[in-house]
């Protein structure tokens, strides 16, 4: 199920406001992404369960049962610039 | 009768480094399987496996078990870390090893 870059970006911020996202499409068909998400909602939590947070955004709408989404979370440590 | 979910409870209670993959760790079946098989092998951790192709229950179970929707996985203690990617950046930053230690797991210090 083809999707647009925009539409994930937009599920994941919905559920992570203050993450910075960013999508690549991988094979330019439009259904293979890898997102890379930053957001202080990751730091010291476990990989596992920054991934699932990401997974959760997208409501299921990843991949099938064999499909690996590649997503990088990353933990947000740095202060924000002022 | 034991139920899937009873069956993973019980393995990951029992072994404190469980592999649920595709194969044996003798006979991968899968890369991304064979790929955390090496690289427990390479850090000298001792560990058990379950083969999922031989139960297609297990298959279905461990991914509703975890809510991880790819398959290996691997659990330290009872507690799901992650499956070859995450398992593959933990091994090359140190992580993993900072959390055998953590659990007291034996194992070779990494390269």
């Amino acid at each position: 199920m083809a999707m647009q870059a925009g539409e994930i970006e937009a599920l994941i911020k919905a559920a992570l406001p203050d993450a910075s996202v960013t999508i690549e499409d991988l094979a330019g068909d439009g259904d293979h992404y890898a997102a890379t998400v930053v957001s202080a909602r990751f730091a010291g939590i476990s990989r596992v369960k920054q991934h699932q947070i990401v997974y959760a955004a997208l409501r299921g709408r990843m991949g099938g049962n064999c499909m690996p989404w590649p997503c990088k979370p990353q933990p947000l440590n740095k202060e924000p610039p002022r | 009768m034991t139920t899937t979910v009873e069956r993973i409870k019980s393995e990951i209670s029992e072994n404190p480094v469980m592999l649920y993959m595709k194969g044996t760790a003798m006979f991968p079946q899968c890369g991304f399987s064979a790929r955390v098989v090496q690289i427990l092998t390479h850090m000298g951790v001792p560990f058990k496996t379950a083969n999922v192709l031989e139960d297609g229950e297990l298959r279905e179970g461990i991914k509703t078990f975890s809510n991880w929707p790819t398959i290996p996985q691997l659990y330290v203690k009872g507690e799901f870390v992650g499956g070859c990617d995450i398992i593959t950046e933990m091994f090359q930053s140190g992580e993993l090893s900072t959390l055998l230690t953590e659990q007291g797991i034996q194992h070779e210090a990494t390269a």
